[in-house]
Formats: structure tokens, sequence, C-alpha cells
């Protein structure tokens, strides 16, 4: 065959004219590096599992039953299992792979440095029911903690025990609650909300037993002192019945409640608690103090400001920051320094508490994992982190808002997030989930979409302070492309809805999943 | 500060762009009083060799259940996890991905979160299981919350030893309510559930026909919970009940000093829409091809607000993988042969323990944890053999009906345990009784 020959081959093999070939893909679908995956239990059975046990010596069972019979596990040897993994890890989006603009979930950078000293077997080997007397450098470690977030919040009574931010919720509430219970105020009950809180705020008042009253957020995207009023009043005439108010500062359209002063003053006046959702603490963090604008209590989510990996859905950690005042009702334990001695505070020690809310002393894997960020970065690099964080929030801002439709624009720098909505593009009928999907198809986790819900087609983008410039320029580049496209091409909503095209799999039907849910292999 | 890139070139570029003089001017919405004087009273930052030394430092005072004889168990177990777990947990795709909200780039999570509810359903021997709770203790309490969703009773049983942590999570969160009662015994005919652990909290496994029956005639629902999920490869299925939950920190989670562990949650699915925490179901693409998503959605927080089933948001999704990663390598035949070799070295510590002068097992049945009793206060002997080196177990505070479980020691047995040690505990017991 010549060489001529061969190179006509070679053109016709890669003519768009022949689908077949362009579109070439082995039987089971894989291209390139694009692999598809099956279920475990979809693969043929091998004879010996992923691992190497020693053989039972046969001896009679003392468990006073039958062994087991048949359970239908799946079994594979180790590099099946290993392949199994790595192929379905790469469907999978991650903060290494690029912007992760997720408002109010602060996707930044994850230090491995954390998840080294996390594995250090003194940590990662230790069991939560030795003798405190085999347990120091941990209590140690729980304490240092526990100081570091007290300082940052101004906030002295610390409890690290809650697993996650919607529990250190349900941590801090329970606090306000026990603290109106045994001071003769039971007949408070009610919670004001704002409704730009986070979904988790009215689920959480509800699991401790509150009512919750709304407090309207209105056009400005704050809570005004008028309307909070006419929430705290609403009933009666000094607001008795209030047991405290749940509000995230700053909030979730992204602005500091400017009034927060004067609300707090009238909340404590009518003997409420201010419960500080900390979702958003990465605006503040190092620079601003919770306990210096009116807060009594407030959760901090590790996994967020202090940088705990995410994991595509935890383990996270929602430790409470209380009043002096309120101390004593929070949740045990927390580590106390007794001499020279670090032990855990139970309920037999502090007898007020409200009990416990987790098992042992909660998630200590990242307790370490956020201390070893805390000591990184420093009193002066968490001060950088909120500066950064803020002004690469208000460059995206200001980089978008004649782009699309920017609300709060007008009102001021935004914190550490930046809100946008659909309007603009909807009127050509491109909506906030097709410029999500779009994102994805240009390489990008969509921001958060359609939260808060105080307004229609919400875009919620929280760069962090790990993005440099750089990326954030062609995030914005992009941005202005799909406001282009959506504005300018003929077929926009057709266009946008087919979106994305590349990634594992297209757009899934959410419908047909709820309407017959199948939630395990059979 | 190695994590920040913005040069200050950059940071220049920007405050000029957003017509900022200074940064701030960014922050002119925060009151005055608010912000910190200068920066806070804390260290400055340090290099990654620093601060390794220093996280060094605190692990160097602990006592490692690696650094010698170890036999606490008590809800937390110690057992060997496969070198390819750690390696896969630590891959950024998994470890770095959000919440599998956009489902198209993060079928990765999602098909993973559907194999870890079907291995939890299958060793349960129940229809279904959810994505994951925080941990056995919560998981324990959201289970009586759904029970009282279902039968709208406001009563729980608990019927046996459950782990004192369990229950006192339970009790805490019901004490929410006034009109929430929480009692011993048998179900009643105003019970929400009864709830009980098996292996119980000294390692005695439980039988549950007799308390189906009951639960059948008064109309409670069946909770059993499991702190030791491995126990699920030599024991029979819990079949018989509505909801099972628990620990499933065995099955490659490290022991952490009590956490992140791993919460499971498996019910009969008939109550799927009464489940707390997040659902994976199957579905398809826009072309047909078989996908994941996050499903039921509308039991949540996040749209169901005040109305929702729970207030829980995450699930432990990293811990989760670890679990379905160790489970994929352990297959049917490890599964079983893991809990069998458990139960063995908890067999031989037993008898080599009951030959000692002042030393009574008193577990007839047990998996790989039973209790023995002693001639003198059990706490006294453990940090006597703490102070050796040697993990001797775990001595309860106090037990239920005022009967004292002082002399009371619960030992546990895993893989990991070699001949050496129950020599070693052996002859530390011997010394110090």
């Amino acid at each position: 065959m010549s060489a001529d020959i061969k190179l006509e081959q070679a053109k016709m093999t890669n003519s768009n004219d022949n689908p077949t070939a362009s579109t070439r893909a082995s039987e089971d679908g894989n291209r390139a590096l694009h692999y598809e995956e099956n279920l475990l239990w979809e693969k043929e059975r091998s004879d010996t599992p992923g691992v190497d046990l020693p053989t039972p010596t046969g001896i009679a069972l003392r468990t006073g039953s039958e062994p087991r019979g048949d359970i239908g596990l799946p079994q594979v040897s180790e590099p099946q299992a290993l392949r199994h993994f790595v192929r379905m890890s790469t469907w999978n989006y991650s903060i290494d792979h690029g912007f992760f603009p997720l408002g109010s979930c602060t996707m930044k950078h994850n230090p491995r440095i954390n998840e080294k000293v996390a594995r250090i077997p003194g940590f990662a080997h230790l069991h939560p029911m030795q003798p405190e007397s085999t347990t120091q450098g941990a209590l140690a470690l729980m304490y240092d903690l526990q100081h570091w977030l007290a300082e940052l919040t101004n906030l002295p009574g610390v409890c690290l025990a809650p697993a996650a931010g919607a529990h250190g919720e349900l941590a801090g509430m329970m606090t306000i609650r026990r603290a109106h219970e045994l001071n003769g105020n039971k007949h408070k009950t009610v919670i004001l909300i704002p409704d730009s809180a986070h979904g988790t705020n009215p689920a959480t008042a509800i699991t401790c037993g509150f009512t919750v009253r709304n407090i309207p957020t209105g056009g400005t995207g704050r809570v005004t002192v008028d309307a909070f009023k006419q929430a705290l009043y609403a009933v009666s005439e000094d607001g008795a019945e209030v047991a405290g108010m749940m509000v995230t500062n700053p909030n979730t359209c992204g602005l500091f409640e400017t009034d927060i002063l004067e609300i707090s003053e009238l909340l404590h006046d009518a003997g409420g608690y201010f419960y500080c959702d900390g979702a958003n603490f990465n605006a503040l963090v190092g620079k601003i103090r919770p306990g210096d604008f009116g807060v009594d209590v407030m959760h901090i989510n590790l996994h967020k400001t202090f940088s705990t990996p995410h994991g595509g859905g935890g383990p996270g950690s929602g430790p409470i920051c209380v009043t002096e005042e309120l101390a004593q009702y929070m949740p045990v334990p927390t580590v106390i320094k007794d001499g020279e001695k670090y032990k855990l505070e139970w309920e037999e020690d502090r007898p007020d508490t409200l009990g416990r809310l987790k098992g042992f002393q909660g998630q200590f894997g990242m307790h370490v994992r956020a201390l070893s960020y805390m000591l990184s970065h420093g009193a002066d690099g968490l001060k950088r982190v909120s500066e950064d964080a803020v002004l690469n929030a208000n460059y995206i801002l200001r980089s978008l808002e004649s782009d699309f439709n920017a609300p709060y624009a007008d009102q001021g720098p935004c914190m550490h997030e930046a809100l946008l909505t659909d309007k603009h593009q909807k009127a050509n009928g491109v909506q906030t989930l097709d410029i999500a999907k779009a994102l994805i198809e240009r390489g990008y986790h969509p921001m958060t979409v359609y939260f808060p819900m105080v307004l229609p087609g919400t875009m919620l983008i929280e760069p962090t302070e790990t993005e440099s410039k750089d990326s954030m320029d062609r995030f914005i580049s992009v941005m202005k492309e799909i406001a282009e496209d959506s504005a300018n091409l003929d077929n926009a909503e057709e266009h946008f809805h087919s979106f994305p095209h590349s990634s594992p799999r297209r757009r899934l039907d959410e419908v047909k999943a709820a309407r017959n849910p199948q939630l395990r292999w059979k | 500060m190695r994590y920040l890139p913005q040069t200050q070139k950059s940071r220049d570029e920007m405050l000029e762009a957003v017509g900022a003089k200074s940064i701030d001017d960014l922050y002119v919405d925060v009151p005055a009083q608010a912000f910190i004087d200068g920066k806070a009273d804390l260290p400055d930052h340090k290099g990654e060799m620093e601060v390794e030394r220093i996280m060094h430092s605190y692990a160097n005072q602990n006592h490692a259940a690696s650094a010698g004889p170890f036999f606490l168990g008590a809800g937390a177990y110690f057992h060997h996890i496969p070198a390819s777990v750690d390696y896969i947990i630590q891959r950024s795709e998994f470890l770095t991905a959000y919440t599998p909200y956009q489902p198209e780039i993060a079928q990765g999570t999602l098909q993973m979160i559907f194999e870890f509810q079907t291995f939890v359903a299958q060793i349960t021997g129940m229809e279904i299981a959810n994505a994951s709770l925080y941990d056995g203790a919560t998981s324990a309490t959201e289970a009586a919350l759904m029970a009282m969703r279902i039968t709208k009773r406001r009563k729980i049983a608990i019927g046996n030893a459950i782990h004192p942590d369990y229950e006192a999570v339970l009790r805490a969160y019901m004490s929410n309510f006034d009109d929430i009662e929480v009692v011993d015994g048998d179900p009643a005919d105003d019970t929400a559930c009864v709830i009980i652990q098996s292996p119980d909290f000294y390692g005695q496994p439980h039988k549950y026909e007799a308390l189906r029956k009951q639960c059948d005639d008064t109309g409670a629902l069946l909770i059993v919970v499991v702190t030791e999920i491995l126990s699920l490869g030599l024991l029979p299925a819990p079949v018989e009940a509505d909801i099972v939950c628990g620990e499933a920190q065995s099955i490659g989670v490290a022991l952490s000093y009590g956490g992140p562990h791993l919460g499971f949650f498996a019910c009969k699915e008939k109550f799927v829409r009464q489940m707390p925490g997040r659902l994976c179901g199957i579905t398809e693409d826009a072309d047909g091809k078989r996908g994941f998503v996050l499903t039921l959605n509308t039991r949540e927080q996040h749209i169901r607000r005040d109305k929702a089933t729970s207030n829980i948001c995450t699930n432990q999704g990293l811990c989760a993988l670890a679990f379905t990663v160790h489970m994929s390598l352990l297959g049917e035949d490890g599964f079983k042969q893991l809990a069998r070799i458990n139960h063995e070295a908890a067999c031989k510590t037993a008898d080599a323990l009951n030959a000692i002068d002042g030393v009574t097992l008193v577990s007839e049945t047990f998996f790989n944890e039973f209790t023995i009793t002693l001639s003198k206060p059990a706490n006294d002997i453990v940090e006597a053999l703490a102070a050796k080196g040697i993990i001797a177990g775990y001595a309860p505070k106090s037990s239920k009906g005022g009967q004292g479980d002082e002399n009371k020691l619960i030992v546990c047995a895993t893989e990991i345990t070699q001949d050496s040690d129950i020599e070693a505990l052996a002859e530390g017991l011997k010394e110090a009784l």
C-alpha cells in the first residue's frame, strides 16, 4: 500500500461525512479517556475476594445462632476494585479540577497537609473511649481549637461536638431553648427567620419544638428595622413569646445586614437570643467578630471556612460558639484544662447542659484538619482570607452586572458572594438551569442556583479567596459569552436546553427517578 | 500564605475595577465596633514543616490503638483498613467534590452512593437504605423520630442495653417536646417503636421473633440498632425489623477519636417517604443512558423547609465511599470470613481471661465483644493496665436498674488481635487483680 493511499484512507476515517467513524467507541461505550463502568453486582463474580485473610480455625460458634446464609454481595479482586472506583472518580467534578463557585458552600482549596496529619496514628488510631490519661494530645488539640474559634468569633463558649452545619444549628437552637426553659421562659416558643434563610434554619427550629415566624426581606435583600419590628411585635406588644432569631450574616443575598446592631438590641430587649448561621463566616474570618455585632450563638462550618474537604457530601463538622451566659447550657462534651491536665466536661460537671447530640466527642478527624489549616494561615493569613474572598466576589459582581440582572448591585459592595438572576436571559427562553448546564459544557461547576428563594431564578456565586484573578477572568468571559448567546441566538432556548453535551451524562430525568424510586441494585 | 493565589498587582487592579480605594471600602456596611483592631490575638502563619511538627507533638501525647495490646470496642472498633481504601478516598475527584447537586458531573459520587445503599440494604436484610447519616447515635434517634411520624405516637421504648451515648442523644433530642416519653421495656399500645441493640452494649446478640410479635400486636415499629456492622457477616440479618440502623465505622473508617464515623439507616420500602437523609436513585439521561440522581428531595429541608422530615443536610459521603471500597474488596466471602475471624479472636480471648482467678466470663453468646466480671472495680484495672500500655476494654460507668456495673469489663477482639496481645492482657490482669 502506497503512502498516498494510506493518507487518503486516514482522511476518510476522520471525515465528518462518516458518522460511524467519527463517533466510534468501543462496544461498552468507551472513548479515549471516557469510560463506562457497570455496577459491582453486574460484574462476573471472582473466585477470590480483594483481600487475603487468615483462615478461620473452624471452632464451634458461640453466637447462639447458625452462621449467616448467602447475602448476595458481589466479589472482585483488588485490581478490579481499584479500576472500578478510579473510573467512577473520573465522572466527578472537584475543586482540584477547577473553579467551583457554589454560593454559600465555600468551595475553597483543601490543603493536603491537613489530610496527612489527620492520618498520624496518634490521631487516626485513637479510640474515643480510651482513658483520658492516654489521649491528652487529642484533648489538648481540641482545647486549642476551641480557643481559636472563641478568639475568631469573640464568643467564649465552644462545643466542638456537632457533626455538620445543620447539626450545629440544632445544637445552637437547643442551647437557646434550654436557657429559656431553665430561666422560667417556657412561653418563649417563636423563632424569627428571614425568608432568605437556608432551608435548614426553619427545619431546625421545628426539630427543636419552636414555631417559625417569617421576616420578609422585601426589595432590599436585607432585614430592615421596620420589617423586624413588625415580626417581633406581630402578636404581642413586647415580643414576649419570641425566643430568638436565626439570621445568616452576611446574608444569602451576599449582603451584610446593615442594621444588625439595632435589630439585635431590639431582640435582646424582648428577651430573645440571636442565632447566627455561620455558613458565611468566610466573609468575616480574622477581620470581624460576630460576638461584636450582637450574636449570642453561632455554628461554624469547619468544612467551609476552615477547608476540611466536602468529600462529595460529608463528613462535615459544625462546632458552636456561644456567649459566656449561654455556655452552661450548650451540649457536652467540651474540653477543659484542670491544672496541667486536659479533661472532657460531661453532664455531671455541667448540670445545666442540654445533654449530648452526638456519639463520642464529635468529628475529631475534622478538628485536626481545621486546626492544621488555622495554624497554616495564622491570624495574618485568616484576615487575608476574608479580604480576598470579599474582593473576589465584588470583582465578579462588577464584571457581570451589565450582562446579568444583579438585583442588589446598586446597594453598594457585596460581601463574599455575588447574586445574579436570569431576568434578562429569560426573555429569550434561557433560564438559570440552562445557564448552569451551559457552564458545565464549558468545563465549570455551576454556581448555586434557585437559592436564595426571595427572587426568581437566582444564581449565587462564591469564588472564595483561593481563586486567582486570571481564573476569575476566564469564568467572567464564559459568563459573558453565555449572556451574549442567550441574547443573540435565534434558537437560544433550544440551544441552551440541549446542554450539557460532553459530560459523562447529559441532563438526567429527575421526575422519572422520583416517580418509581429504584434505590438499590436488584 | 501559600493558599492565596492573588498577587498584590491583581488585588490593586481588582480594587480599581470595583471602584474601591482600599479593601476596607468593601466593608462599609459593617459596624465599626465589630472589626478586630489590627489582627486576631492568635499566632501568625506557619510553613507546612512547622505545622506538621506541631501536629506530631499533639499526636505524640496519645497512645494509639496500634501502639500495643488493644481490647476496646463499645461502639467503635479497631479494624485493619486495606491500603486501597485510603488511596481511593484521597483522590481529588472524591475528596474535593461537593454534594452531587449537578448530577451530570457527579456520577462518580452518585453511583458510589447507589452501591453503598445496596450494600447496606443487603447486609441488614432490609429493602432500602439511605446515603448515610452522621453516626450510629444520631441514626438511632432519627429512626425513633421516623417511627413517631409513621405511627403518630409519642412514646419510645428502649428494649435492652443500648449504647449509653445512643440513649443520651435520643433523650436529648426528645427533650425538645414535652409530650414525648422515653421508657425502658416492652412495646405497649401507645408505643411508636421499641429500640433494641444487637449485639447489645455488653456484647450479647439478640433474637427478634418474640419482639416482632409484640410489635405486631401493639402496632409499634421494631428498630434494631447495630453498632458493629461486621457482626452481620456471621449473625442472621434482622429481617424482622422495620428499621435497622447504627454504625458502619468498622468497614473502612478509622477510629479518629470518635469521628467522623458512618451512620447507616435501612428500612422497609413502604416507609421511604418518611426517611431522613439523602437518597440516590436510578434514572436516564437525555440520550437514554442509565444515570443516578439524588431523589425524593421533597422530603428534605431545602425544599420543604419547616415541613421537612429532618433538618439533616449532609451525609458522611467520604466515609460511605471508604465503606463501599472496603466492602467491594471484601466481597461475600471476605466479609463473612472477616466476621468469623473476629468471632474466633473473641472466643480465644474470652477463654484465656476466664481461666484467670478473679475473672468470670458473663457473656454466654457474643460476636467479637463480651463482658467479664472482675474481683476489683474495673475502672481501676483499666487505668492500671493503660499505664503499662495495655488498653484492656471498657468499664461501664453505670448500669440500668440500679445494679452496679463497677466490676464489669467489656472486652473486644478483632482480626488485629494477636496471640501475644491476649497473653499480655492475661498477664496484666493477673498482676492487677
